[in-house]
Parts: C-alpha cells; structure tokens; sequence
C-alpha cells in the first residue's frame, strides 16, 4: 500500500520586543523566577491590557515578507483554558481575524522548487512555565514568560514528508532572524513549532484523522517526531485500527511519540472577542513606514550572489543563510577585491571551521573580514600558496597580526624566481644521480620524488605550479 | 435549541464552576432559554452589517516598547498560598 504524508506546522516565534504584549514588564531570557512578571501579567483583578506598537510593527513586517495580506481590522480573542501557569484562566490570541492573511513562502528539497502556503500569521501571548521538578510534591510556577509576544505562523497542509517540514522550518527561521523580529534561539524556545501529521493512501483527495505533536524546539526532533508519528499512523491503519484526532508529545529520549491524556478533554477553547481590548486597525501609513525598513530578504540576497559573484546555488545558499554571514562575506569580498570564489571558499572553509571548533558566530570571529581579505589578497597576488595561506591563517586565528606581517615575520614569501628554482632544480638533480637516471629511463613516479625534495628545500614555498613546469622542462631534457 | 444535563454538567466542568446536581434540570432550562432567545436574533438577516467586535466604535491604542514596570516579586508572592525560590507552588500538574 503507497501512503502520502500530509503535514501542516504550526510555529511560534517569540518576538524580539524588550517589553510584553500587553504590559511595560521586561521580556529578557533568564531572569530570576517571576521577577518580570508584573500585575498584567498575573492577571490581577482590574489590570487592562495595552497592546504593544512593536510587536504590531513586527507582525506586519512578516506579513509583508511572506507577501500577504495585512489586515485592516483584526481582533483579540480569549482562548479559555485551565493551566497552572496561565494565570488568567484565557490566553490572549487571535482567532477569526487575524493581524496577517495568506502569503507563501518557498522552499527548495532535494534541487526542486515547491510553494507552501501560509494560511494566517497571529498575534498573541505565551504562557509562563511550569517546573515539574519536585518542590516537596507541587509543581513551581515561574510567569517571566507570561505575556512575551508571539507569532504564530500556521501553514496550509502543503508539506509532504518531515523533510519538507524540516526546510520549511529552516526558511522561515532565517526569515524571522532576517528581519529581526526573533532572535531564533530554539534553546531558549524562542523559536517552536506544533505539526500536524496525517496519512492517506496515494491518490486520495480527503485528509485522514491527524495527530497534533507539540513544542517541537529543534529541526531534528521535527524530522524524528514526524517520521516516527507517520510510521505509527500506518501501522495502525494497517492493522485495521484508526487514528483518533488527539494531541500528542515527542519525547527525544525514546524516539517516540505519546497521548497526552491530560488535556484530551481541553480542546474546547470557547473563543470569543477580549472585551478589554478593541479592534486593531492597520492604516496605509503604517504598512508603508514598515514596508521602508524591509531588508533585502534571503531568496533576493542569494539570487544576487549568484549573479554578481557567479556562486553556485550551494555556496549561495551556505552564505545566505543567516545575514550576519552574508555581510561578512560581502565585506570580504570588498575589501579583497579579488576573485569572489576563493573569498567563498575561505568563508565557507577553513574560517567555519575554525568558528565552529571555537563554537563562535560570525559576528565574534577572530579574524575579522579585513584581515581575512588582506590574506586572500596574498593568495591571489601569488605572495604564497594556498598550502601555506592555511598556515598563515592559524596563526591570525591565534594572534591579531596581519597575514602581511605573518608572512614577513616567518619569511613564508613564495618563491616565484625562476632562475632561484633552476638553481635549486638543479642541485637537487646533481645530488640524486641514481632517482634521475631512473626517471629518464621511464619510471615517471619518480616526478612525485623531485618535487617533494623541491619543496623540502624551499620549506614549501615554492610556487607549486611554476616548480611543476620547471621541473618537467629540466628532468625531461 | 435545548441543552440537556449532560450539556450543562461539561460546561461548568469546562468553567470550573461547582453546581449542585439539584439545580441542573434549572440551569438546563435557563440556559436554553437563553439560547433560544440568540436563535430568535439569528433569524433577524444581518448579511449587509458588519460583525461588531466591540461596543465603542474606537481602535486599539498602543503603546511604545519600553520597560517601565519594576520587579515587585516580594509584593505579589504575600498573596500567594505557598512560594519556594521565588516560584509560585501549585499542585503538581502532571501525573
């Protein structure tokens, strides 16, 4: 039996507002329990909501990037449920009308292009966290978190497989970091999504019954979670069983997916209109003021790097995908102001690696994009090679001097005298009677042989290419 | 439209309100009274007014992103039941 996967995700993306949603209390990660939680924020008796201009801003900056709709009017729902660490008893949210309406985003898998519709993007506030370690038999309650704003982005059921879910994830968190409206530390659970996973037998146009798998907060557990649910799901059908419409939790440990019974009878929310809060509308004027602080968006940026540093997509894509990196590049690029392939390559190479040894961002490299590009330039001006460049360039990862001053200090200048490597050619021919007799007598490895003693006597640097040729014109004479 | 008993026990199960179980077949009868009231407004035909979201014909105020309340942690946890490293302690949530 062929099956077809049909996944819709559901992420939430806490924005990068410094108060909350609706109150002046600080949203900073890591704060002492329930420092940052303020009147509002409990949901004392008599505390009005006031909603907060930048997450609106922001709300509509993602709107537009998708290329959706902004609503002129959207309102504020109640989503009623019980919860510990809700205070109020009701969740802040949108429902029927929602701040963004469909837009579409598209990701690339496995080299094809494929379009996922975005159904709505809303507005509303997260819950604080319950800590279920043991305090004496009770679970702690810490409400930092309560009120920090969040965009939920809920896609159409457009995905097809948990790598589909897992690109579509990617895109749309260089997007939100593009923008700079989250910071995307999914750590932190700043950046998560629920998925939505049903089956089908191939061909058939009605969903099946879907599981919901909650607070997913990284892309393997996206891909893990989905694979595994989809697997269940099949097996059940299979079995002659069928899939009951029900939340569901991942747990990383076991690989698995498993009903959550305690809030199988809570999907009743009782939605309606906040009457503490009005309608929120959304003029021209401030769509264009929003629209102006648009930065160039990471599918425009990767097509220009492949027109104007005629990169391939791959490297286009490696160096697109977070802003920082890209501009990194672009100022390397500048300020080398030499082949924009070897400036990829060493980006995408041995800086990365370095950075990622260091576990460091772009943005705390220890060689900065002037100092690479004056190495790059040394490479490309034939002043060494690019076997000892990778040398050159430990050492500016150790020190802060410049790939100049290195290559001076340690005399690492490459040799590109032609008559200084004859002479040192001939030497060495003099010295080996017995390998040059062999060579000329048909035993071509031997070449390998005179280009390494080459080498040893001008530590390395000489020109490889230049040595190459010499060698070949003077041992086949 | 009519609620049975059934229908008003998960209601105030879904509220966590406590009724007294001789005063469901009352609260079913109100209740219903209620609904079959909203059902008389729905044959009204509303197609050319636009849903009212709110009573005052206002928008939304907003505010800018700025900080200004200040940690009173001490002062809210006075009126909490039981407190324990500055978390507030509720009955254990998961089974």
């Amino acid at each position: 039996m062929e099956w077809e996967t049909v996944i819709g995700l559901e992420v939430h993306a806490q924005l990068a507002t410094r108060s909350k949603i609706f109150s002046g209390a600080a949203t900073a990660y890591g704060a002492e329990p329930n420092t940052q939680a303020c009147a509002i924020d409990l949901g004392l008796p008599g505390v009005l909501p006031v909603l907060n201009r930048e997450a609106v801003r922001m709300a509509v900056k993602f709107g537009l990037a998708i290329g959706a709709r902004i609503a002129p009017t959207s309102v504020f729902a109640r989503k009623n449920y019980f919860y510990p660490d809700l205070p109020k008893g009701y969740q802040i949210s949108q429902y029927d009308l929602p701040v963004v309406a469909t837009g579409q985003m598209t990701i690339t898998v496995d080299g094809a292009l494929k379009t996922i519709g975005i159904t709505r993007a809303h507005l509303e506030e997260d819950a604080g966290k319950s800590l279920h370690e043991d305090f004496h038999g009770s679970t702690g309650i810490d409400l930092n978190r309560a009120g920090t704003p969040l965009l939920e982005i809920v896609s159409e059921p457009d995905l097809r497989s948990a790598k589909e879910a897992v690109a579509y994830m990617k895109k749309l968190h260089a997007l939100v970091r593009y923008l700079e409206i989250c910071d995307g530390n999914m750590q932190e659970g700043s950046f998560r999504c629920d998925a939505n996973v049903s089956v089908r037998r191939k061909g058939e146009s009605r969903f099946g019954t879907r599981a919901e798998i909650k607070n997913l907060n990284s892309f393997r557990f996206v891909e893990r979670a989905i694979n595994f649910e989809v697997e269940r799901q099949i097996e059940l059908i299979e079995g002659g069983g069928a899939v009951v419409q029900e939340t569901r939790l991942y747990d990383s440990v076991k690989d698995e997916t498993r009903s959550m019974r305690s809030k199988e009878e809570a999907n009743d929310y009782r939605y309606f209109p906040d009457p503490d809060l009005l309608p929120l509308e959304i003029g021209a004027a401030l769509i264009d003021e929003v629209r102006a602080t648009l930065p160039e968006l990471p599918d425009a940026k990767q097509q220009r790097f492949r027109s104007d540093y005629a990169l391939s997509d791959y490297d286009a894509e490696v160096l697109t995908a977070t802003r920082e990196l890209a501009d990194f590049y672009e100022a390397v690029v500048r300020s080398a102001n030499c082949d924009a392939k070897l400036c990829a390559n060493w980006v995408m190479g041995d800086l990365s690696a370095a950075l990622n040894e260091a576990n460091l961002e772009i943005t705390a490299s220890r060689v900065d994009a002037d100092r690479l590009a004056g190495l790059l330039q040394r490479i490309a001006d034939d002043t060494i090679s690019g076997k000892l460049a990778k040398q050159v360039f430990e050492t500016m990862w150790q020190e802060g001097a410049t790939a100049d001053a290195i290559i001076e200090r340690e005399g690492l200048r490459q040799i590109t005298d032609s008559s200084a490597i004859e002479a040192i050619i001939d030497r060495i021919m003099a010295d080996n009677p017995g390998q040059l007799a062999q060579y000329r007598a048909g035993k071509d490895k031997l070449f390998g042989f005179f280009v390494g003693q080459a080498m040893k006597a001008t530590q390395g640097k000489a020109n490889p290419q230049q040595l190459n040729e010499l060698l070949k014109r003077k041992l086949d004479a | 439209m009519s609620l049975d008993s059934e229908a008003v026990k998960r209601i105030a199960w879904l509220a966590r309100l406590s009724i007294d179980e001789d005063r469901v077949a009352d609260y079913a009868r109100d209740l219903s009274g209620i609904l079959d009231f909203v059902e008389q407004m729905n044959a009204v035909d509303t197609g050319s007014a636009m849903p009212l979201a709110h009573p005052l014909d206002q928008s939304q105020r907003l505010r800018p992103d700025e900080v200004v309340e200040s940690d009173q942690r001490e002062r809210f946890q006075q009126q909490a039941p039981a407190v324990e490293a500055g978390l507030y302690l509720v009955p254990k949530v998961i089974e």
